[in-house]
């Protein structure tokens, strides 16, 4: 055994690249409450509030406190940058200085260029020459290739949100990989890859062998960043520090190079503890300094940056790079996943504060341990600062490896991906089908020019007939726009450092999503069972609805309406399936537009469910805003009958309480009137 | 037999323990002046609903119910329809499901057998009631209230005798509720009996206002601040001074074995 892994329990993972196996044979699940957590050092405390310093001098500035305009951001393009090298136990910054937005315009360059503009910098003209004339960018190659529907569908926003001028992020590199082999270790193992591929020069092979030199760059390229800042990773960690550092010195080599709509982390707290484990048995380090590790690591993630624009934020509602760490969860064998280090990290909400940063995200499981659920609820109660999703149902496909990429999206780490796909508007599409592909907003023939709706009030089977007609054209249309859009990025804007942390054969999800679910299930549950008579404007196009008599909403536990909407989400994915997908990627949809769901209203018309025009849908898979009267259950209740077979890139459902409504506080009442007599 | 339901909640987490399924009835006689449910008053009103429906609705969601919640009948109040909730109970205990009154007791009559005879089969499907005793000084209360509170101090007594469990629930409004010496009679009071549980102190809030200008009913305690979280706590701790001093009392006069 190496060295660095003395102490450990050896297997498979010994003689091949298998982190899990290394996780299985080594993390101890922990059942104890949160009363060993160790509170923030000084020195996480003058960091944190340097940080806080930035953080304010960033939005005095507008938002945006520096932005390199020269440099090409790359793995190694930038010297080390620090807060205060002697405090800080964890180090790394995208670019040579905290704060300062790195350059990154292999997505697209205009798209650089405004982000810089827009924010009152000026990409240098020798960059912008170069790329608009000697260097191709993923956005070009996708204008290069779409024709003329799909242009026009991507301005009309039937499809939306496209990743074809930025980077389409949702990749998530095995970092955790570096600190348990070294990368000399994944360069051997790179090297025998290629030198297993099919000796027939197929298109395929020689993208592999052309992506697999690529990967092998971008591993020899995180050594040399690693030197300079005096770390040397082509050996493994030797302990907690190092693992934390080596792994994050893998994610900041994405970050550095990839400006993803999501740029997540894994499952690194239950790897981490491992090393934890060992070191404090063994005396090396202290709770608080392992603590201490970890505050610094989640600072860190905090000050992830990148240069976007106005409109990009629009989108996203903000300036999200959904750095999302996964937390607990339960093995196959039964053993529950969490450990000291999954406190450790939930702990940085209490030491640094609540952050949307971070996304920390519990994955959760009835057979998780009472006191992990406990301190969960009470962190989420203080803070409000964690997402949940349902490990039960995810661990049936993944197994017991697998992370979230930004809210939903679940893949095993290192052995999956995915192609983000961004999402059709559903409630769109079902304004076209009452038009004939006609946009209800500018009036143009946008879908193929079925036949629209005659008559003055709607039929239900007359309208859904016509609708599944029009989705399944908004799905040829859609899948076809997202194989351009991923061979391009493919091409253009590969993400050798996250793909250098994968298998060589990684299974590819090929993401589509939808928006506007709630709002097509009500207003067809209108049609259905209240009267819905159309309004045409002076062009015949219908506008607006007057809806006379009650129906079922979604989000009321009412299978009259819940299996309209189950049934949508079945028949979309259904028409996705039939198209022919980039690289065999494996169709999935999601329902989890948490944010954009303003925007993709704003684009949209009158709907007959009693939206009016530029309302915003609700997030997600949420019942519209105030349409759930039947309490939280029975809203979630109706969420939960989507069928997650049919929406395998996730569900999300946006859920917020005031924390009376949760129960009491704890002061006022008991439940026990012993205790109050003796207190 | 149907009920008259204003409501049904699915997330019920304030009234009884744990996460519960709660059923407001449609119907009270009370017309307590801070009543943040004026539109449950009507006797008339509401939607009729078949016991088994209810318990349908809950059984699809039990998952949520199952661990330490259950079962709550609010409003409204739901004494008024004892036969409707006889039907449900029972039904409730056939699936094991945990089973909670909120009520006034303004219903209770201790000189009718015919309600007797129902509220012991009620009682014995009963696992908890929440009593909400609105003031203990008679002539306050029926200020407070339009009703006497004779009745209803008798109620907890035959629940003690009936061994069900019991909480108190009390609103403390500022100006109204507030007076230590009652806050002390009413812990004196509740002191004496076995059955008690806990006691549920609440603050008045404001957020009923705006029903009762939607329903165009003049509203009695405008004006009147919510409650402060602290005082609150001070106010609990006189109710809870009250309990002790009974029940010291009470060993003194009957020291424990011969009571």
């Amino acid at each position: 055994m190496r060295p660095e892994w003395t102490d450990f329990v050896g297997g498979k993972w010994e003689s091949e690249i298998n982190v899990r196996d290394f996780i299985q044979k080594n993390y101890h699940p922990y059942d104890g409450d949160e009363s060993f957590l160790a509170g923030p050092t000084q020195n996480t405390k003058d960091l944190w509030a340097q940080v806080l310093d930035l953080q304010k001098q960033e939005r005095e500035a507008g938002g945006v406190l520096d932005m390199d305009t020269k440099v090409v951001s790359t793995i190694t393009s930038h010297g080390p940058g620090y807060l205060d090298k002697s405090k800080e136990t964890i180090v790394g910054f995208q670019t040579d200085k905290p704060f300062k937005r790195s350059l990154q315009p292999y997505g697209g360059i205009r798209m650089a260029e405004k982000a810089c503009a827009d924010n009152g910098y000026e990409v240098d003209p020798e960059i912008s020459e170069f790329f608009s004339t000697h260097r191709k960018t993923h956005n070009a190659g996708c204008f290069d290739a779409y024709n003329q529907e799909m242009r026009a569908c991507r301005s009309s926003h039937i499809i939306t949100g496209l990743p074809d001028a930025y980077g389409r992020g949702r990749i998530i590199g095995d970092y955790r990989r570096i600190a348990l082999y070294g990368i000399d270790r994944l360069l051997e193992d790179k090297q025998a890859q290629k030198d297993s591929t099919g000796r027939v020069m197929t298109d395929d092979v020689i993208r592999l062998r052309e992506e697999l030199s690529e990967q092998m760059t971008a591993l020899k390229l995180m050594k040399e960043m690693a030197a300079s800042y005096g770390y040397d990773i082509s050996k493994p960690a030797k302990n907690v520090q190092e693992a934390i550092q080596f792994t994050y010195f893998g994610y900041l080599c994405a970050v550095k190079e990839q400006n993803g709509a999501a740029m997540s982390l894994g499952r690194t707290s239950t790897f981490i503890d491992c090393y934890a484990e060992r070191d404090l048995a063994n005396g090396t380090f202290t709770e608080e300094q392992i603590q201490e590790f970890v505050d610094h690591f989640i600072m860190k993630l905090r000050c992830i940056k990148f240069a976007r624009t106005p409109e990009y934020n629009q989108i996203f509602a903000g300036d999200p790079v959904w750095v999302t760490e996964s937390l607990g969860g339960v093995g196959v064998d039964g053993r529950h996943m969490v450990t000291k280090t999954s406190f450790r990290y939930l702990n940085t909400l209490t030491n640094l504060g609540p952050s949307p940063e971070p996304n920390l995200t519990v994955l959760w499981s009835t057979r998780l341990p009472e006191n992990w659920k406990r301190y969960c609820a009470k962190m989420s109660i203080q803070t409000s600062s964690i997402q949940y999703e349902n490990d039960d149902l995810m661990r049936v496909v993944h197994g017991d490896d697998y992370g979230i990429a930004c809210c939903v999206s679940s893949m095993v780490i290192g052995k999956e991906m995915q192609f983000f796909g961004a999402r059709a508007n559903l409630a769109k599409c079902l304004l076209y089908a009452l038009n004939g592909g006609v946009d209800e907003v500018t009036k143009k023939q946008v879908g193929p020019k079925y036949r629209p709706v005659t008559g003055d009030v709607l039929d239900y089977d007359d309208v859904m007939s016509k609708f599944m007609d029009m989705m399944e054209w908004q799905a040829d249309v859609y899948v076809n726009t997202l194989n351009i859009i991923h061979y391009m990025h493919d091409k253009y804007c590969y993400e050798r450092a996250e793909m250098a942390l994968h298998d060589r054969d990684v299974k590819r999800y090929f993401a589509t999503g939808v928006a506007g679910l709630s709002i097509v299930a009500d207003s067809l549950s209108a049609i259905k069972y209240a009267k819905v008579e159309v309004i045409r404007d002076e062009d015949g196009v219908i506008v607006d609805f007057k809806t006379t008599g009650d129906f079922p909403k979604y989000g009321n536990d009412d299978d009259r309406v819940d299996l309209i909407a189950q049934d949508i989400v079945h028949k979309f994915m259904t028409a996705v399936r039939r198209h022919h997908t980039y690289r065999n990627g494996i169709p999935t949809t999601s329902i989890l537009t948490i944010t954009s769901n303003v925007t993709y209203g704003k684009a949209t018309g009158n709907t007959p469910d009693g939206r009016k025009k530029g309302q915003p849908f609700a997030p997600g898979a949420n019942p519209m805003h105030g349409r759930d009267t039947h309490g939280a259950v029975a809203s979630l209740s109706s969420v939960s009958k989507l069928p997650f077979k049919d929406a395998q890139d996730g569900i999300s459902n946006t859920f917020t309480i005031i924390p009376g409504a949760l129960g009491k506080e704890d002061k006022v009442f008991s439940g026990d009137i012993e205790i109050d007599l003796n207190k | 037999m149907q009920g008259r339901i204003h409501s049904l909640e699915s997330f019920g987490t304030v009234d009884g323990p744990g996460t519960r399924f709660v059923v407001f009835v449609q119907g009270c006689p009370m017309r307590c002046a801070y009543c943040h449910n004026p539109d449950t008053w009507d006797m008339k009103g509401g939607t009729l609903m078949e016991p088994s429906y209810i318990i349908e609705q809950y059984e699809r969601n039990s998952p949520f119910y199952v661990n330490g919640g259950g079962l709550t009948v609010t409003g409204g109040e739901p004494l008024m329809q004892i036969d409707f909730l006889l039907e449900l109970f029972t039904l409730a205990k056939e699936k094991d499901i945990h089973t909670c009154i909120d009520t006034s007791g303004i219903a209770y009559n201790p000189d009718s057998a015919s309600q007797r005879e129902k509220l012991d089969r009620l009682t014995a499907l009963t696992d908890l009631v929440m009593l909400d005793i609105k003031h203990i000084d008679p002539e306050k209360h029926r200020e407070l209230t339009r009703q006497p509170n004779t009745n209803i101090l008798k109620f907890a007594e035959y629940l003690d005798k009936k061994h069900v469990d019991m909480w108190i629930r009390h609103v403390v409004v500022p100006g109204i509720t507030d007076d230590d010496k009652y806050l002390y009679d009413l812990g004196y009071y509740i002191g004496q009996f076995h059955n008690l549980k806990a006691l549920d102190v609440l603050p008045y809030h404001t957020m009923g206002v705006k029903k009762y200008e939607s329903l165009g009913i003049p509203y009695r305690l405008k004006g009147v601040p919510a409650m402060n979280q602290n005082i609150l706590l001070e106010k609990k701790q006189v109710i809870l001074e009250g309990i002790k001093a009974r029940r010291a009392q009470d060993e003194k006069d009957h020291p424990a074995g011969k009571a």
